[in-house]
């Protein structure tokens, strides 16, 4: 168990410094961010007095040290496209994502394990055969098509919620929070429901196959012989035997929540970090992608940390 | 494909047509109609200089007049009639989605092929080579899988973007998205070859190969790949529907094919800057031949997975 958890440490590290790596690459290889921010009628001199305000004059070693110092401090350098620290652009734009990011994955998670224990229970029913079918088209929806589809229904032809932006937000100690007004509200419900949807169809399907697997078992065919009733043996012996994997996935994909509201918050224009990434992606804009990039492999790393740590502690066969 | 399942080799169509698999395909119905969906999109992009009424990309045949003609409705300065409308262009919004859906599946077809060729290579080595070479390539794919592949596919993109001057950016952008999309999705085949080699490896004909002094690559080229194909064949019909979505998503989101050569996902994007003022059609023809050629790719590639798995027999 300890040595698991040290090896998974040691695991995570590697991730980030190879990760670390790539991104300092990027910084180096692609492109010349003094031509990208300059333009072609720059002077010598300027192009010279940029250079080593950068940096850029050293040597790689040298530079990639400062990358590695200055990653661990939090600054990721200076925005190509904005000319303003790419750490200050990213801790104003967090909080739309991470809000976003949290609400959907709230629904995901609730709307997934309830529909997922629905349509396992009823197996044979209307409804769960219908729920099933339409899940198989939302997985092969494109997210973007579900935001412009949420969009014309509620926005354009009912004008009920909002197509774009956040609507009023109120600042609590530089964290914009659209929690506290109505249409801050209001204008979490469409790109949430995009986000989360998929993550939703997917919580449920592997609960449903999980449960059905699980209700297949000899020890709740002995719970049913002993006369349980229904609902006992469903949410007492059969639903905790379906957490494990659904707690891993579910983990591993709120990691890919905050990664796929790129395409949400595109669709929306909502103001956060995944937009910012794209716009960076489209502009070449090296230190905002490569901040991005650490950031999210940080997130991503420390979700799989936790759901494997998790997992032992939910499932007492693997503590051995 | 017919033919993945039976024993032994099959030389006409006569025993193709008898295999379980081609049985249990004439006995699905959503296997049938996924498959004549499949087929007749991919060959009306691939004939749609033929199919097409109007070259799109030919700027002599356009006519701005035309612009914004709702379908099947004559357009008040000309005449001319569309059958799904045209855009703001002029340009006949049927013929442009067939022009899309060719560079759609084009992008499609030859991400999976070098997702799969990597993929499958690399599995192969992993599983019959093991020890250090196995830990390598596996710690890669681990480290890969922990992202999302669309997010990977982005990087890749904008990296290689960076990579290429400005003035050619527009002519690579469809090979650029080919290798991004490629490169994000061979983990999938290298894990699934690994494990279906791992157990070949052990098997008779495989020592019995090594004792008569055959090469490792004839071995592994020449024996273990033909018996690890079948889950690679579901894999890649999944693959291939999941690579016409990232494309289109990238496409999507400006980070993928350029307003020159439009694919389903540009024209989307670009469908859905009408969505307020009313011109519906331009939007919603490429995202309905998206979703149908999504919907039936990933239904075929369900239906393989059970048709092919031993367990569901």
């Amino acid at each position: 168990m300890f040595s698991f958890l040290v090896r998974r440490f040691l695991q995570a590290g590697l991730v980030l410094l190879i990760v670390g790596f790539v991104a300092f690459s990027m910084f180096n290889f692609v492109g010349d961010p003094i031509d990208n921010m300059l333009g072609q009628e720059a002077s010598q001199a300027d192009i010279e007095r940029l250079r080593s305000v950068l940096g850029l004059d050293q040597p790689f070693v040298v530079q990639y040290w400062k990358f590695l110092i200055n990653a661990l401090d939090g600054n990721f350098g200076i925005s190509y496209r904005q000319g303003r620290p790419v750490a200050e652009i990213i801790a104003e734009r967090a909080p739309a994502t991470l809000e976003l990011a949290a609400v959907s994955g709230l629904f995901a998670i609730t709307g997934g394990i309830v529909l997922g224990i629905f349509t396992a229970i009823r197996r044979e029913g209307f409804l769960a055969n219908f729920i099933m079918t339409v899940s198989l088209i939302g997985v092969s929806l494109p997210t973007f098509l579900i935001g412009i589809l949420l969009i014309y229904l509620f926005s354009v032809e009912l004008d009920w919620l909002p197509s774009f932006g956040r609507g009023e937000v109120v600042d609590i100690g530089g964290w914009s929070t659209g929690f506290l007004t109505a249409s801050g509200l209001k204008a979490l419900i469409l790109p949430s429901i995009t986000l989360g949807l998929f993550q939703m169809t997917l919580i449920m399907r592997l609960v449903r196959s999980e449960m059905l697997e699980v209700l297949r078992q000899d020890y709740i065919r002995f719970a049913r012989a002993r006369g349980l009733s229904e609902r006992a043996i469903n949410f007492r012996h059969a639903l905790k035997n379906t957490l494990v994997p659904v707690i891993t996935v579910t983990g591993l994909q709120l990691g890919s929540i905050i990664a796929f509201a790129i395409i949400t918050e595109t669709v929306f224009q909502w103001p956060g970090v995944g937009l910012l990434f794209i716009n960076a992606v489209q502009f070449v804009d090296i230190p905002v992608m490569a901040a991005y990039l650490i950031l999210i492999s940080v997130m991503f790393v420390a979700i799989n940390l936790l759901v494997d740590v998790l997992y032992v502690a939910i499932d007492p066969r693997l503590r051995s | 494909m017919t033919n993945t399942t039976s024993s032994k080799p099959l030389s006409s169509w006569q025993q193709a047509w008898q295999s379980d698999l081609a049985w249990k395909f004439r006995h699905s119905p959503i296997a049938v109609v996924s498959l004549v969906i499949t087929v007749l999109l991919v060959l009306s992009a691939v004939f749609a200089p033929l199919v097409a009424p109007y070259n799109p990309f030919d700027p002599g045949s356009l006519n701005l007049m035309n612009g914004f003609t709702a379908p099947l409705t004559p357009n008040a300065f000309t005449g001319d009639e569309f059958l799904l409308g045209t855009d703001d262009q002029g340009r006949d919004v049927f013929s442009t989605i067939l022009y899309g859906m060719r560079i759609s599946l084009f992008v499609g077809f030859a991400a999976v092929t070098l997702g799969l060729l990597i993929g499958v290579t690399l599995g192969l080595i992993a599983g019959y080579f093991g020890g250090w070479i196995d830990a390598v390539i596996m710690r890669i794919a681990d480290v890969q899988l922990t992202f999302p592949s669309i997010l990977v596919a982005m990087l890749i993109f904008g990296v290689a973007k960076g990579f290429t001057p400005v003035e050619y950016r527009d002519e690579v952008a469809i090979w650029v998205l080919v290798i991004a999309i490629g490169l994000s999705d061979w983990v999938q085949f290298a894990r699934v070859v690994r494990g279906a080699t791992l157990v070949e490896v052990n098997k008779e004909y495989v020592q019995a190969a090594k004792l008569i002094g055959r090469s490792a690559w004839s071995i592994i080229f020449g024996h273990i790949l033909r018996n690890v194909l079948s889950p690679v064949l579901v894999i890649a019909t999944i693959s291939l529907a999941l690579a016409i979505i990232a494309e289109a998503t990238l496409s999507f989101l400006g980070a993928g094919a350029p307003p020159t050569q439009p694919s389903l996902g540009t024209l989307i994007r670009v469908g859905q800057g009408f969505l307020f003022s009313g011109e519906w059609w331009i939007l919603l023809f490429p995202s309905v031949t998206l979703l149908s050629l999504a919907l039936a790719v990933n239904l075929l590639g369900d239906w393989l997975r059970d048709a092919l798995n031993p367990k569901l027999k």
